[in-house]
């Protein structure tokens, strides 16, 4: 999918990245615990979280992280929007919950960056 | 940076990092991955080196006074050092358990703090190794071995 078919699809808002739309993404990893997305996300993936701060977003530049997808409604601190726009990762926010915007990017063909725990070393060696 | 060696394409370098710095958390991690970037090494042993320092970074950000993250290469390894003046280690062992963490609510707030930097440092290096004095601070060193052309 790309970045402007997911937009439409969690009816979300860019905050940063519109001329970067066209992206192709096919994994994404959800979660609000940096330190499992340090662990377990794998470069080109979706970031799917709650968290906004600056972190979350020098995180998504350590992994090559394709965009980060912020839930819940919440918006980024300006800082993490500055920070976004200097290491260019298209940030967008939708009022869908968790669950439901890692549901409806499932449906649609999106699956997870990895399914189990012990299956992400390899992938990140690649 | 504190000092940067260069010849026919290798690589060395220093970054102070500050105890409580959380605002910074990140930040040395995403400078040596650019500089390795320029230096053109695998996209995989960037990525790898750059969660070891993302870690290492938050580490001594959460727990230490202040400390000093090294990377450098030669041909065939990068190896990262992080050396810090802090509370150290107790019982290393358990630190290295996935899971297991001492952090305080400020850390966990930021996302931090889950119990897995260590593990994660070891997970992404190919040679790991870990010394703490209690009291005086810690110092790790993650060797990643370079393969080219992949």
């Amino acid at each position: 999918m790309t970045l402007a078919e997911i937009k439409k699809l969690l009816d979300a808002d860019v905050i940063v990245g519109e001329d970067h739309l066209n992206i192709e993404v096919e994994t994404a990893f959800g979660a609000d615990l940096m330190s499992d997305v340090l662990a377990f996300a794998t470069h080109g993936c979706l970031l799917i979280t709650g968290l906004t701060n600056p972190q979350c977003v020098r995180i998504a530049y350590t992994l090559d992280i394709a965009a980060i997808i912020l839930v819940r409604g919440k918006r980024p601190s300006d800082q993490a929007v500055q920070l976004a726009r200097e290491l260019g990762i298209p940030v967008l926010v939708t009022e869908y919950i968790l669950f439901e915007a890692c549901g409806k990017l499932y449906q649609n063909g999106i699956v997870g960056c990895i399914r189990k725990v012990g299956e992400d070393v390899e992938s990140c060696r690649k | 940076m504190l000092n940067l060696a260069e010849s026919k394409g290798q690589f060395e370098a220093g970054f102070p990092v500050k105890g409580g710095g959380f605002t910074d958390a990140g930040l040395v991690s995403g400078r040596i991955k650019t500089v390795l970037r320029e230096k053109a090494l695998p996209e995989n042993i960037i990525r790898r080196a750059a969660i070891v320092i993302f870690e290492a970074e938050i580490n001594i950000i959460s727990y230490a006074e202040k400390g000093i993250i090294s990377c450098s290469t030669t041909p065939d390894l990068l190896i990262i050092e992080a050396i810090d003046e802090g509370p150290g280690i107790v019982d290393i062992e358990l630190a290295l358990q996935e899971g297991y963490s001492t952090a305080d609510d400020i850390i966990r707030e930021l996302g931090f703090g889950a119990g897995m930097g260590l593990s994660n440092i070891k997970r992404y290096s190919d040679e790991f190794e870990i010394s703490s004095e209690v009291g005086k601070g810690t110092r790790l060193k993650s060797i990643i071995k370079i393969t080219w052309g992949i």
